[in-house]
């Protein structure tokens, strides 16, 4: 029997970087699930973005809806050059230095026909909690993803796991 | 080939209700936890206090968490300390109607500090129904080996269910 839900890669940081990337994604899946566990280096106050297939320009979109705790914010980009990872504008890590649950589904991914949907879920019980949706402006199948921080670098300890999910 | 993601456990709650539902012995053999859960109050209490409070290894301390939530007609976002993880429905939501609610707890074997993610909704055929995103954080670095889902007040009404799942990352 096929698996439903099967590892496709994973990364752990052994040493800080400017980016996670996964190449080669394979399309037989039909959606996939990216699990970080993730903190910036020096408590760098900074969300995360992420880019697919190499593309650098104005080809994508971000609604956010998120709280800090005290108060509720939605905002939109719209033409800009990354989408949103880490599911809020609000910063990855804390002071203590305490990781960050992401999860991140990259919908029917290997579409050829239809532009592609990201929906992101972050979380830091120091700052906040959202949710983002992305929209990436191609009908191309995403066979990369980079994923960094718009300040600082990926601190070591981050894992980020690809999940591969077959609709049959 | 290791299977990823597998059901650990899971609880069913009977007649007469009950004051939590329980995972014990948790092995420390996979990378992620996630549990699923249906849930009701047999009380009546709102919101606030209807819903579900979690305890890791028998201990509620050291808990924080933010929280994003929409009632319906209003959105808004608070946090504090212990564990109010999530809406239930209660005795003054639609009858026969559970919330549903996924708490998702990476790494929770390894010994950092546990992150969990936590996205419940009630549903209520009525102008008022929660749904809310929650960050949490245990500052314990022990290995997650047992998780309580209590409740703020009242109890779990029969039916309510949890389902304990292991993921795998390879």
């Amino acid at each position: 029997m096929p698996k439903t839900y099967e590892p496709i890669a994973t990364t752990t940081l052994t040493s800080a970087q400017n980016d996670i990337t996964f190449t080669s994604i394979n399309g037989t899946f039909t959606d996939i699930l990216v699990v970080a566990f993730m903190k910036l280096s020096n408590n760098a106050n900074s969300s995360v973005v992420f880019q697919v297939n190499g593309d650098t320009g104005s080809n994508y979109s971000v609604t956010r809806l998120q709280g800090d705790g005290t108060t509720t914010e939605s905002s939109r980009s719209s033409n800009i050059a990354n989408g949103n990872f880490s599911g809020n504008s609000l910063r990855v890590a804390d002071s203590a230095g305490n990781f960050s649950p992401i999860l991140f589904n990259m919908m029917n991914y290997a579409n050829t026909s239809t532009n592609k949907t990201f929906l992101a879920r972050g979380n830091n019980a120091s700052a906040g909690v959202g949710a983002a949706v992305s929209l990436w402006r191609s009908t191309a199948a995403i066979t990369s993803l980079k994923i960094f921080p718009i300040v600082g670098t990926i601190d070591t300890g981050t894992i980020v796991t690809l999940y591969g999910i077959k609709a049959a | 080939m290791a299977t990823t993601y597998v059901k650990i456990a899971s609880v069913t709650v009977g007649a007469g209700g009950a004051a939590s539902m329980d995972f014990t012995s948790i092995p420390g053999t996979y990378d992620d936890l996630l549990i699923k859960i249906s849930a009701r109050n047999t009380g009546n209490f709102g919101a606030t206090n209807s819903g579900a409070r979690f305890s890791f290894n028998g201990s509620n301390a050291n808990m924080t968490f933010r929280q994003l939530y929409g009632t319906g007609s209003a959105a808004g976002s608070n946090s504090g300390t212990g564990a109010p993880f999530g809406c239930i429905n209660d005795g003054g939501t639609t009858a026969s109607t559970f919330g549903s609610f996924d708490l998702y707890i990476p790494n929770y074997a390894g010994s950092t500090n546990k992150s969990v993610s936590g996205d419940s909704v009630e549903e209520n055929n009525a102008t008022a129904a929660f749904a809310a995103l929650v960050a949490g954080l245990w500052s314990q670095t022990a290995a997650i080996t047992s998780i309580t889902i209590g409740i703020n007040q009242g109890s779990y009404a029969q039916y309510s269910s949890a389902t304990l799942y292991g993921i795998k990352k390879s």
